[in-house]
């Protein structure tokens, strides 16, 4: 992008001082008192691919985003920065309420899937026994096929005549359901209830799997050492396997809630114009009104707002004593 | 080149002052931080989206370098299930074989456009930057084809190698609003939007309006509108009386308004692209707006379902063929509009399509072939059924933004 490289010609000038000083503190990584220059530049060598692809697929295009954002016009006069920041207020103004609406379904879907995954996760670490790989390897079969395809899957299996709403029907359970407004008119489809169900559907995997990592890494000798002082089952979880297992819940609400709140799948295939996310918006600005600059503001909103909810919930889960 | 450059004409005098004097000269690292922020701010100005080629209105692209002779190929982009299939064969398909044995023209059918503004903004970034997009021939709706023409991302055609394209055109597709003349884009079919519905849903009742969709109670949840604006609103305007060629902001505000309430009574359960057959075939969907020739598609499987063209019009369109700017091979293109506008060609493609045929002479042909189709008002309409049709019209660059934005919130994004 010829538009960056303004950028890199001025960040390196005052940049190359700088390497020159870290050079006579001798305090570069991987200094030691012996160290060759070859040796001292192995972890840059190493950081390069990544920082690389980086660069040209995180920054730039975070860069560029950044620009669009603060940019007014049209398609047809073309869009010039004039560093409206309008854009921003105006997006809320206009779409708090899907931005209010995609993290509320991301947190419900969030806490359905850790208590689901919860318990799944640890029968797999502790009772699996030698059925342990193969229920892990259930657990990551259906990203064997695509995430679209599942969710048309869903389409079927919930459709108004299939049997899934016909059972739910005759238990009565969807009168129960339409009367807390997650459902109505004896169907799943169309509703909140379908969209929060999918987007649990599709991120369960990324709350089991680190749960599992963290709850299989638990000295089972720690539980024995429970049970000799005494403590009972449900204390020791409390004392012992909880807590130690927080690490995965952290990260596992982390991969579920993030990709959760951005999604637009699951509420374009199963709900209905009353239940579309942040997502759905971003993309109707982007591909139908052509407002790019809006399109833009929003995406750097969302991505805002999931920072400052994230960077609140691991200040409170102080992850420092936890990794 | 200054730092500051791009940074609005009082923030970049404090830059220079804060650079310059007073406490900030002092530091080298707050100088360093200061240049770094600065080049972000010049790098964010420097971006920026140009404006759409064309700009001056209908001028077309700039002739590109043909090369059809030395290069037998053709580049041919079209919706799915938009061209005949053979039966044994699903690869084949004998109208574009033939083609391809008649004029020795090698065609790459590839099935990539789903969704008129998906398939736009997948090329747009090519057209912009005065590229080839890789394809020779493109096939959209035609108010996007408006579109492409307005901002000039289309070559014009020549007429002198479409002589059956130029003779057999039906009169009434040549005074197409968004190209008079048709200079830049020939109809690979027409469209007809209607009310479809499914009998066993409605238990046996028959819809026959807009209103009946937005309305009936006993459909709540069950209808779907089309993500195609054009469609939906034009569709819905007409109901109300209004007249989707000539209409006013006003009724086009009225009939985002009555959609709304529906939306907000949760009558509609969404609006579907190409996907609504599926739910309609199932019946989730009772009743909702289709195109015509999908529905005389599902009609040959399931027996229950049933259209019914409102009383007050429906909503007449074309999918026009266009050569993007840039292409490689225009007249290989041109060969093939002027092929499937051979009556026989143009009947044996509407034999399998269904849609509207927009060629004359097509009928006597599809005679020979399917009695019934050649008498199906859906695929050659009949007077009372062409007086019926409207179109939407065409819309300024600013009308379409205006129009698009209210319908993106109305459809719930």
């Amino acid at each position: 992008m010829t538009a960056l490289a303004p950028l890199a010609g001025t960040s390196e000038t005052p940049s190359a001082p700088q390497g020159g000083a870290g050079s006579d503190d001798g305090a570069g990584p991987g200094a030691g008192p012996g160290g060759g220059g070859r040796r001292r530049l192995t972890p840059y060598w190493l950081l390069l691919p990544a920082g690389l692809w980086l660069a040209v697929f995180f920054v730039a295009p975070l860069f560029y985003q950044a620009s669009t954002s603060v940019q007014s016009g049209s398609l047809e006069e073309g869009f010039r920065v004039t560093w409206r920041f309008s854009n921003y207020s105006d997006a809320l103004a206009a779409y708090g309420e899907h931005f209010l609406r995609s993290f509320g379904y991301a947190a419900t879907a969030t806490a359905l899937c850790l208590a689901i995954g919860y318990p799944l996760a640890y029968m797999i670490a502790f009772r699996a026994g030698r059925w342990r790989n193969l229920v892990l390897v259930m657990v990551i079969a259906p990203f064997f096929t695509s995430f679209l395809i599942r969710t048309l899957a869903w389409k079927t299996i919930l459709s108004d005549g299939g049997p899934v709403v016909g059972a739910l029907s005759s238990l009565h359970v969807l009168d129960l359901t339409s009367r807390l407004g997650l459902t109505g008119d004896e169907r799943l489809l169309a509703t909140p209830l379908a969209v929060v169900c999918g987007l649990t559907y599709n991120f369960l995997p990324f709350m089991i799997l680190p749960l599992y990592s963290s709850l299989e890494r638990i000295d089972t000798s720690l539980h024995e050492a429970a049970r000799d002082l005494y403590a009972t089952p449900a204390t020791t979880f409390r004392k012992v396997t909880f807590p130690l297992s927080l690490p995965g819940v952290v990260a596992g609400t982390l991969l579920t809630f993030i990709p959760a709140s951005g999604d637009y799948i699951n509420a374009q295939l199963l709900g209905s114009p009353n239940e579309q996310m942040v997502g759905n918006a971003i993309q109707k600005q982007f591909l139908n009104v052509l407002d790019y600059p809006t399109a833009a503001a929003m995406s750097f909103l969302l991505m805002a707002l999931i920072l400052i909810m994230v960077s609140a919930y691991m200040r409170k889960a102080g992850t420092e004593e936890l990794v | 080149m200054d730092l500051y450059e791009g940074l609005p004409e009082p923030v970049a005098k404090a830059w220079e002052r804060g650079l310059t004097s007073g406490r900030a000269a002092m530091s080298r690292r707050r100088l360093l931080r200061a240049a770094s922020l600065a080049a972000a701010g010049t790098t964010l100005a420097a971006c920026g989206i140009p404006p759409a080629a064309g700009g001056k209105g209908g001028e077309g692209a700039e002739e590109a370098p043909d090369y059809s002779r030395k290069e037998k190929v053709l580049n041919f982009a079209n919706w799915p299930l938009y061209v005949d299939v053979d039966e044994k064969n699903k690869k084949k398909h004998p109208t574009l074989d033939r083609f391809e044995r008649e004029s020795g023209i090698k065609v790459k059918y590839v099935e990539d456009i789903n969704d008129n503004n998906e398939f736009y903004g997948k090329i747009k970034p090519q057209l912009a930057a005065g590229q080839s997009t890789g394809r020779d021939l493109i096939c959209l709706s035609d108010w996007m084809a408006g579109r492409l023409i307005r901002q000039g991302y289309v070559q014009r055609l020549d007429p002198a190698n479409m002589t059956h394209a130029v003779t057999n055109l039906e009169d009434r597709f040549r005074a197409a609003a968004h190209d008079p003349g048709r200079q830049y884009s020939y109809p690979w079919a027409g469209t007809a939007c209607i009310v479809a519905y499914n009998k066993k849903a409605t238990k046996g009742k028959k819809i026959t309006s807009v209103s009946q969709l937005l309305e009936d109670d006993a459909l709540k949840g069950r209808i779907s509108m089309l993500t195609e604006m054009t469609d939906t609103v034009g569709l819905t305007m007409l109901d109300m009386g209004a007249d989707s060629e000539h209409f006013t902001e006003d009724q086009f505000d009225a009939a985002i308004a009555r959609i709304q309430k529906a939306v907000d009574r949760q009558q509609l359960r969404r609006f579907s692209g190409n996907d609504y057959l599926d739910e309609l075939n199932s019946g989730d969907i009772a009743a909702c707006l289709a195109w015509a020739g999908d529905i005389v598609q599902l009609q040959m499987d399931n027996d229950d379902i049933a259209f019914a063209v409102p009383d007050r019009g429906y909503l007449f369109g074309t999918d026009d063929l266009l050569v993007p700017a840039e292409a490689r091979h225009q007249s290989n293109a041109e060969a093939l509009i002027d092929y499937y506008y051979q009556p026989d060609v143009a009947a044996q493609l509407a034999a399998w399509v269904n849609y509207i045929c927009p060629v004359t002479g097509a009928k006597a042909e599809m005679e020979k072939i399917d009695k019934e189709l050649a008498d199906d008002p859906l695929v050659f309409p009949d007077q009372h059924m062409i007086a019926k049709g409207k179109n939407f019209r065409p819309m300024s660059a600013k009308e379409e933004a205006r129009y698009e934005e209210k319908f993106s919130k109305l459809i719930g994004a």
